[in-house]
């Protein structure tokens, strides 16, 4: 079984967030980051698969130089080899034009299933793996928890919302986006990680894939980021005066059309 | 805008999910704001229930999907149906509810009929010839403003909760229902097997989109039925600080803390936490924080958006009731 998993470099979970001069970015100086989340999940997936099925992982990964150190993690983790979508043209993009290029690298490799995470922990658009998928034509499946190769099919289960779940058969070639959790994330060896050393990461640009420069990253966006900033908190609580039941009923009405989250 | 909205509502087992008329609420903000007509769009095996419910709210039509092949939900059968649709009528802007099934189909979707789509979005204002549409990226910790670059078809999807199903505006009568037909020959090549639900055995609080978490305060074990009826009225995980877990009064599995979990629900209450930074640690990116607490004091409340002082047995009992009431369980 031959995969390919997608895997996107994103700030460490607890890193410091500073946006950059240009108001639409993370200041990239000192951030220390990771793979994203699920991603790390998709990825032991694919070894798993691989491990039990035979075949190999491509990890591909559409980043900026420092993205080297995502991908190095990935192939001491395990896998065989990677394609690095590394060009200025390809930065900039939503997820309709970063799943446009991720396409034209995968769509020459011949693979039978793509893993990616169910959404990335920094844009959190959750569309790249499906538009991935509808690109090539394939079926896809979302918020997977469990993989059961069977052949030319396979067999997963999806995690529904309020606790109920699914399984569901699809046809080979397929796309999956993972759920976090549904394993536990091996570590890198030391073995490994001086192995990855070896293994062979392609760099390729737009043209490298056959893509116009104007078709990916900010030029092949379809929607833009106007601004980023941090949400307005008041420092520290708001503190709601009165007898119980005063104070819980405007509590209430806060939590519903000031903080919508009732 | 040339076209008309589309507010896509999403029907389960049991009919219309409530979600759909948040949908139809921002759709007729959008309306009202765009001078553009509203439609609401049903997409079912049988959606005669759910048109009649939309069809009293204020829109110019409902538009009925109806097709076998449209229960179970599989993406393929979803895609299809809403991209003949979509390509039949031309509607300018699209909007979903940003649940588990529009995540699974409606990326497709924006592919198949080449739309911008701007997903889990909280809120939208109106910028001069911009409408703008706000985001809550890295996690929730930022905002971000996104806008369309293009004119033609547009995708939204909506966060649970961004919008009231309460404003959705009732209309002067009940609104045209129009059939919209589709051609689903083409078999979805998802093939739904079982769909079950699973009893809950270890707890992972990381996805809990409510938290209710329990401190010292709650005194002994015999009260914390006070503190598990507020969980059970939010739908909420019941999560405790350190001290409880380590008195055995709650499993180890459902502490929050650096020894424990870290979780950034949308909604954590903390009951009866001073709020040491073990604690706070693993509950601080929440989305908003409520803190309910005897000592004015307590550092809880420098991380809270919202505090009430004062007696967690007096509150949290009428707090129950009045989510009870609140989500009409009363």
């Amino acid at each position: 079984m031959k995969i390919a998993v997608c895997i996107k470099q994103v700030p460490e979970g607890d890193a410091h967030l500073k946006i950059d001069a240009d108001g639409i970015s993370i200041a990239d100086a000192d951030l220390a980051t990771e793979i994203n989340e699920s991603d790390q999940y998709a990825l032991e997936a694919g070894l798993r698969l691989v491990e039990s099925q035979g075949g190999e992982v491509v990890v591909v990964c559409l980043g900026r130089d420092r993205a080297d150190e995502a991908i190095r993690r990935a192939l001491a983790m395990g896998a065989e080899r990677a394609i690095h979508l590394n060009d200025p043209a390809f930065q900039g993009g939503d997820a309709a034009a970063t799943a446009r290029a991720l396409t034209a690298a995968i769509e020459r490799e011949n693979v039978d299933l793509i893993l990616t995470g169910l959404q990335s922990d920094d844009a959190g658009w959750a569309q790249t793996g499906p538009i991935l998928a509808a690109r090539l034509g394939w079926p896809s499946a979302t918020l997977i928890m469990e993989i059961e190769p069977e052949g030319d099919t396979i067999k997963v289960k999806r995690e529904l919302e309020a606790g109920w779940f699914q399984w569901l058969r699809l046809p080979l070639p397929a796309l999956l986006t993972i759920q976090s959790g549904i394993s536990t994330v091996r570590y890198a060896t030391l073995k490994g990680i001086m192995g990855a050393k070896k293994k062979e990461i392609t760099k390729v640009t737009p043209v490298d894939i056959g893509l116009a420069p104007d078709e990916v990253g900010a030029a092949g966006r379809k929607t833009r980021t106007t601004r980023l900033y941090v949400p307005e908190k008041t420092k520290g609580a708001e503190i709601i005066e009165g007898d119980a039941a005063t104070a819980v009923a405007t509590l209430v009405e806060k939590l519903q059309k000031e903080a919508k989250v009732l | 805008m040339a076209g008309a909205i589309w507010a896509v509502t999403e029907s389960g087992d049991d009919g219309l999910k409530s979600i759909s008329f948040e949908v139809i609420a921002c759709g007729q903000a959008l309306a009202e704001a765009l001078g553009s007509p509203l439609e609401a769009v049903v997409m079912a095996a049988d959606g005669s229930a759910a048109a009649e419910a939309l069809a009293a709210k204020r829109v110019e039509a409902v538009r009925v999907i109806e097709d076998a092949a449209l229960a179970p939900y599989t993406p393929d059968a979803y895609t299809a149906a809403l991209v003949e649709a979509i390509k039949a009528e031309a509607p300018s802007l699209v909007l979903f509810p940003h649940s588990y099934q529009s995540r699974d189909w409606v990326p497709r979707l924006a592919a198949e009929v080449d739309a911008g789509f701007i997903s889990d979005v909280v809120a939208h204002h109106i910028d001069g010839d911009d409408t703008v549409f706000v985001r809550q990226p890295y996690q929730g910790k930022l905002n971000s403003d996104c806008v369309f670059a293009g004119d033609g078809i547009n995708i939204v999807s909506l966060q649970s909760g961004a919008y009231l199903a309460d404003d959705a505006a009732a209309g002067d009568g009940a609104a045209e229902i129009v059939k919209q037909p589709v051609n689903l020959a083409a078999a979805s090549r998802t093939e739904v097997l079982e769909t079950f639900q699973e009893v809950e055995n270890k707890v992972d609080l990381s996805r809990a989109e409510v938290i209710v978490a329990v401190g010292r305060g709650i005194g002994k074990q015999e009260k914390l039925p006070v503190v598990e009826e507020l969980a059970e009225a939010l739908g909420a995980q019941l999560a405790a600080s350190r001290p409880v877990c380590d008195n055995e009064w709650l499993p180890i599995d459902r502490q929050i803390g650096s020894s424990g979990q870290t979780v950034t629900p949308k909604l954590y209450i903390a009951v009866g936490i001073s709020g040491a930074i073990q604690h706070l640690v693993g509950m601080k990116n929440s989305g908003t924080i409520v803190a309910i607490n005897k000592d004015a004091n307590a550092p809880v409340f420098s991380v809270s958006d919202y505090g009430i002082v004062g007696d967690l047995f007096d509150i949290v009992p009428e707090l129950t009731n009045q989510i009870r009431e609140a989500k009409g369980t009363g």
